[in-house]
């Protein structure tokens, strides 16, 4: 049996990255740790996972006035708790397939 | 491998709005906009206001970051949210931030800014981020 985590975090990260490389362009909401969820296009993501949108509008702005005047927004990676995507940007099997190759090592 | 770095030099030297992960709010803007909470406030204040002499008008910028998000900030000024008072804004002047303690840089829209009425915003405190 293999080790349950590759070796390499960084190599951990390449699937995601790449994958939501392919969602750019499409409209994502991004839910941080602090419970702030901020709805926007997804304009670039790196290789920390660290995220810029366009467009942004927070979701609940009554609640959470404090970014009332911010249209585009870079988001540290670290922060992010989920990532809700658009319906037709989730191709299950191709995601099926390069989880299932990572988990085998590449 | 994509280019080291959170690419954040679009918005070197604009006016830009940063969340910590302990939930502070920090603004970098003209230092103006602290000496008028509100316009009647300042109706009331105007004989008073002509006398003192005002601070050079000096626009805060994000100043630079590197690899790790660590950023520079100029005039920046923190604007505290509470649900009993309109927003305060404390002045914090140069400020450097670990990247570690970063969550959201925003670009300030200045139109969409310069229409907040700051005085009449409530609202709780963000959370900090709990990893």
């Amino acid at each position: 049996m293999g080790p349950a985590f590759p070796p390499n975090p960084a190599h951990n990260n390449m699937l995601f990255f790449s994958y939501f490389k392919e969602l750019v362009g499409k409209e994502v909401t991004v839910e941080l740790k602090n419970d702030l969820a901020i709805r926007g296009t997804l304009h670039s993501v790196d290789q920390y996972l660290n995220i810029k949108l366009e467009n942004t509008r927070v979701v609940d702005q009554d609640k959470y006035p404090h970014m009332l005047s911010v249209r585009n927004c870079f988001i540290r990676g670290s922060v992010v708790r989920y990532v809700l995507l658009p319906q037709d940007g989730v191709d299950i099997d191709i995601l099926h397939d390069a989880t299932r190759r990572e988990a085998r090592g590449g | 491998m994509a280019s080291a770095g959170p690419g954040l030099e679009s918005l070197v030297d604009q006016i830009i709005s940063v969340i910590t992960n302990d939930g502070r709010n920090i603004v970098v803007s003209p230092l103006f906009d602290l000496l008028i909470p509100s316009s009647s406030f300042l109706f009331l204040l105007s004989p008073i206001l002509t006398r003192i002499a005002l601070p050079p008008l000096r626009q805060g910028t994000l100043r630079g970051f590197d690899q790790a998000t660590n950023i520079i900030l100029d005039e920046s000024h923190e604007r505290v949210y509470s649900t009993r008072e309109g927003v305060q804004q404390l002045v914090l002047g140069l400020y450097i931030i670990r990247g570690d303690n970063i969550s959201v840089v925003g670009e300030v829209d200045e139109e969409l800014d310069a229409r907040l009425d700051l005085s009449k915003l409530r609202a709780h405190p963000l959370k900090p981020v709990i990893h």
